[in-house]
């Protein structure tokens, strides 16, 4: 389960770096940065308790709506979450992104993230209300469907540099790079 | 990863990433040693191996063995022995989809039309050079070139699972296939907009979203999804399954997702109507 949640916690780290840096020039090298901050604040067990799914009792099907579960996708996390609790409410670190901090709570139920919910947000004037709108529906959505199907890599049509930045694959990328 | 008593074991995994041909490539590579300089090294030599592959086929680089035939084929009695290759392979290419991938009238860079191997240089470059990195010894590997995907996982290991991205909403997916070998090749409109065109009209296809294509090696997975996007679903679907060791998922233009019969995600297959 820890390693599920620190690795979820990186993905979103680094689509939080992603998105703050979907307009500049910079490269797959935000997602570096995303691993060096992605373990501050972890508390594991804290608040939610896991809504009756315990570890290995599969997946609650459908959460997402995706239709991408085969029906063997649990089979990653109930090893993952062997001799550990079954959730519970994780909290990222603070990222700074360049339209102010950042911070995300990751919910985690029967060894599967249920819900991704933003802490923290900058919300200084009408274009930080505006990038928030677009950036926290963004993050929720891109966390449920790469855990919820827990892929490991992305096949689709061919994806140009300016595309990959705020690719799927960019994220699973990014969540490995060391 | 499971084992049959029930105990987790940890599988170290690394992530390379480099622009190259034009496209993010990335290497994941799961085992025990992937931290060691020697198999960084190995993959180094595999993004080398990708760099001169560009140097010599690249259509946007004039100084190129491509680039300075201008359009131009290659003359075998004077091409370099990588160019000859590839020069063989599309012309089996051309044979094996009847005429649909078609290297010698393509638009190019430069304006007009020509020679350009381009479509087949990719996946037969990445393809090649995979090798060095499904040889590692203990290590599996998960290779992404711009979509289009090479695994290899030793039989005692987990699975990759390939996630089929959605034409029309990036980021999210269509199916996922859990693979231990072989290649996973797209093709669609959906981040260059209708750029494949039917080498035998002119014309760019229109009739299909996407086409994946799932194969023993990236190759040929990549041509046929190609070739097949030239063609309307029913079509494609009856050309696709008549493809031995092949199976493909489609998006047609009005949105509607279908397989080959012995498609391996969770889509039912639908052949083509009567």
């Amino acid at each position: 389960m820890r390693r599920i949640t620190i690795w979820l916690l990186s993905t979103v780290t680094a689509l939080v770096l992603l998105f703050s840096y979907r307009t500049s020039t910079m490269g797959v090298g935000g997602g570096t940065s995303a691993v060096a901050v992605d373990r501050g604040g972890t508390t594991p067990g804290s608040g939610d308790t896991p809504t009756g799914t315990g570890p290995g009792s599969g997946v609650p099907g459908g959460d997402t709506g995706e239709g991408a579960n085969t029906g063997q996708g649990g089979n990653t996390g109930d090893s993952a979450s062997t001799g550990d609790s079954g959730g519970g409410s994780y909290d990222g670190s603070v990222a700074q992104t360049r339209w102010g901090p950042v911070q995300v709570r990751i919910t985690v139920a029967g060894g599967r993230i249920t819900d991704v919910t933003a802490l923290q947000v900058p919300d200084g004037n009408f274009r930080d209300q505006q990038i928030n709108d677009y950036a926290v529906p963004i993050l929720r959505q891109a966390a449920l469907t790469a855990q919820s199907a827990r892929i490991d890599t992305v096949s689709g049509a061919t994806v140009t540099s300016d595309g990959y930045r705020e690719s799927l694959q960019a994220a699973i990328d990014a969540a490995h790079l060391r | 990863m499971s084992t049959p008593t029930g105990r987790t074991v940890e599988l170290d995994r690394r992530a390379w990433v480099v622009q190259v041909m034009g496209l993010p490539v990335s290497v994941h590579l799961r085992g025990p040693d992937v931290h060691d300089d020697a198999v960084a090294a190995r993959v180094e030599r595999f993004f080398t191996w990708l760099r001169a592959a560009d140097a010599t086929f690249s259509t946007y680089r004039p100084e190129s063995e491509i680039g300075r035939l201008a359009g131009r084929e290659p003359d075998p009695a004077t091409a370099s022995p990588l160019v000859r290759e590839v020069a063989e392979l599309c012309e089996l290419a051309r044979t094996r989809t009847g005429g649909r991938f078609d290297a010698r009238r393509l638009p190019l860079p430069t304006g007009g039309a020509g020679y350009d191997p381009s479509g087949l240089v990719k996946g037969w470059a990445v393809q090649r050079a995979a090798g060095w990195l499904a040889d590692l010894a203990g290590h599996d590997l998960c290779l992404n070139a711009g979509g289009d995907v090479v695994l290899h996982a030793g039989a005692d290991r987990p699975a990759w699972r390939v996630g089929i991205e959605d034409p029309d909403r990036p980021g999210h997916l269509l199916d996922v296939l859990d693979r231990r070998d072989g290649a996973v090749a797209t093709s669609g409109t959906a981040r260059r907009g209708a750029h494949i065109v039917d080498p035998r009209t002119g014309r760019p296809a229109t009739a299909l979203r996407s086409v994946t294509v799932v194969g023993p090696d990236l190759l040929w997975a990549d041509v046929y999804a190609t070739a097949a996007m030239t063609r309307d679903a029913d079509d494609a679907l009856t050309w696709l399954t008549g493809l031995a060791d092949h199976e493909a998922l489609l998006v047609t233009a009005d949105g509607r997702i279908r397989a080959t019969g012995h498609w391996p995600g969770t889509r039912p297959g639908s052949p083509p109507a009567r």
